[in-house]
């Protein structure tokens, strides 16, 4: 890496003169030891064969038959079907996740009411609890043996190994994705600034436009950024509901688990390689929104 | 709204309660409602038949023995990351910062495709290991480096805003009074974060007991050797076992309740921690 991205990064110029000239200015920053820098390297080792190598591998792998095969792997129709699947279940499920995060988010940091600890429990435990489990339980509702699923089937509705049902269970595994971001900052902000709004004569969406929403919006941005990695990514819980039939109900992550299965490495790692440049992005982003305020 | 009936001074109480509740009652309660009516529907001795099984008893064992490996391995790294990025300024420390990340943003799958990738007889890490009699793929060691892949953020995101708030006086207070470095970290600095690491701990934990697309990859899959419970689950749901897949996916279920409710306890007793010291 060049010495100006490390700047870039730092935020402060890494030459020796400079460290000695902070030493010397301020006594409670000690010289560097070597302690010090053992374990600064330590962490890079660390994070340089567990994170670094995998990412640097993906892309290895994808393009070792050149850009043509790459491409052209991309290009098959199974796997233009799955991200064209895969990116219309994080349009469906971001805003939703968005909507209903920020109800809960509003209801549990402004209001005390009874069972409102239960509530909170309910929003978190999709995500506590093993992505197999939550494709299960929809599976036990909506499929042919579930408890709703003779019902709608009668009714000529069929939800189980459609794209609703990958819909459904990825709303599932997301549901306390944005209000937990939301939950912490609205209630460490306080109420008011939306009291003197409502004083000064704002009605409730007034208030919640002009006052609430551009106080939470970085937040929101922060929550749904990940809900879209999630949601992406997700492969357990999709696993179980969508049949995975090929070219209809395969997201992305169920289409690399075939190829790979079929030992076709290099169209595997080109359909990694595009949820990888996702997770790069989600990582960039989320860590922008980050330094951009002093909200975290 | 009419101020002498509300008892809340905000409005938009009962709109957000409606919305919450129905949403919530059909993505997240009705679902596992549904599992809970299977569970119950079977019986006593046949659930227990299925939960204590020998395959079943030995999925736990190698779930929860590998879980609580990753989870060690995940404390000793978790630390060392968000010591050296709170405490040191060195160049690149943001792009670490970011790079910590990563395993959250990395689907799963995608893990794993890389895990069984590098640790293969002939990839970037498995050609150094297997001549020395190290076999990562297809053993538990592999599930181990899967579910420690997928969350190492955790410890490293509990820890580094508690370790940012321990106070520079305590820490010159107590090497004026003679205490070498490592006594002012046992003695000053670790009891101040342990909550936050416990809790990390946990999550990681909990984490690594439900990781599924990671380990599938690398595990091999067998029997009793390196089969987990979320993958016995699916065995069962593929076979039309649906009593199986219910009664495995209820334990599965509980587990991630035990660990959300010591996660809460964990944080209220970081939150009263944190008001002692102030």
């Amino acid at each position: 890496m060049s010495q100006m991205v490390q700047q870039a990064l730092d935020g402060s110029p890494p030459t020796e003169g400079v460290v000695a000239h902070r030493a010397a200015a301020n006594v409670t920053t000690p010289a560097r030891s070597r302690g010090e820098i053992a374990l600064i390297a330590l962490a890079f080792l660390v994070a340089g064969a567990l994170l670094v190598v995998p990412v640097a591998l993906i892309f290895a792998f994808a393009l070792r038959e050149g850009l043509g095969a790459y491409f052209s792997s991309i290009a098959e129709p199974t796997t233009l079907h799955a991200i064209g699947l895969t990116v219309l279940t994080a349009v469906v499920v971001v805003p939703v996740n968005i909507l209903v995060g920020v109800c809960i988010a509003w209801l549990v940091s402004r209001f005390r009411f009874p069972g409102r600890q239960v509530l909170i429990t309910i929003v978190e435990l999709p995500a506590a609890v093993s992505p197999i489990v939550a494709g299960t339980v929809y599976l036990f509702l909506y499929g042919g043996q579930g408890l709703l699923g003779p019902a709608l089937q009668g009714a000529g509705i069929q939800l189980m190994f459609t794209v609703t049902a990958i819909i459904l269970v990825s709303l599932f595994v997301t549901a306390p994705f944005v209000a937990r971001e939301l939950i912490p900052l609205m209630q460490q902000q306080g109420t008011e600034d939306e009291e003197a709004a409502l004083s000064l004569g704002a009605n409730g969406w007034q208030m919640f436009w002009f006052v609430t929403l551009p106080n939470i919006r970085w937040a929101i941005l922060y929550g749904a950024i990940l809900t879209n990695a999630r949601v992406m990514g997700e492969f357990g819980a999709v696993s179980v509901v969508s049949g995975s039939i090929r070219g209809q109900t395969n997201t992305l992550p169920l289409q690399i688990s075939q190829l790979f299965n079929d030992f076709n490495v290099t169209g595997a790692f080109a359909a990694a390689s595009t949820l990888t440049l996702m997770a790069l992005l989600t990582v960039v982003l989320k860590s922008a929104l980050e330094a951009r305020a002093g909200w975290r | 709204m009419a101020q002498g009936r509300s008892k809340h001074l905000l409005p938009g109480f009962g709109l957000t309660l409606g919305v919450s509740m129905l949403y919530l009652s059909i993505i997240v309660v009705l679902p596992l409602l549904a599992m809970l009516l299977k569970v119950g529907g079977m019986g006593w001795e046949e659930f227990w038949r299925i939960v204590a099984s020998n395959r079943a008893l030995a999925a736990y064992r190698i779930t929860f023995s590998s879980a609580l490996a990753a989870t060690v391995i995940n404390g000793a790294l978790g630390l060392l990351l968000a010591w050296v990025l709170t405490r040191y300024s060195f160049p690149g420390r943001r792009l670490l910062d970011a790079l910590v990340d990563l395993p959250f943003a990395l689907p799963t799958a995608v893990a794993g495709l890389v895990l069984v990738t590098l640790f293969a007889p002939i990839g970037w890490y498995g050609q150094l290991l297997e001549p020395n009699g190290f076999k990562v793929n297809y053993t538990q060691t592999g599930i181990i480096i899967a579910m420690a892949f997928t969350s190492i953020p955790f410890v490293v995101r509990a820890v580094q805003p508690v370790l940012e708030e321990v106070q520079v006086e305590l820490e010159e207070a107590a090497q004026t009074l003679g205490a070498t470095r490592f006594q002012t970290f046992a003695r000053v600095i670790w009891p101040t974060i342990l909550p936050a690491f416990m809790a990390g701990c946990v999550l990681s934990f909990a984490r690594s007991l439900g990781e599924f697309g990671a380990v599938v990859f690398i595990a091999g899959n067998l029997p009793g050797l390196t089969e987990i419970v979320s993958l016995l689950i699916f065995i069962r749901l593929d076979e039309y076992n649906y009593e199986g897949a219910a009664a495995l996916a209820f334990v599965l279920l509980l587990a991630a309740f035990v660990t959300l409710l010591v996660t809460n306890a964990l944080q209220a007793w970081q939150v009263r921690y944190a008001e002692k010291v102030r």
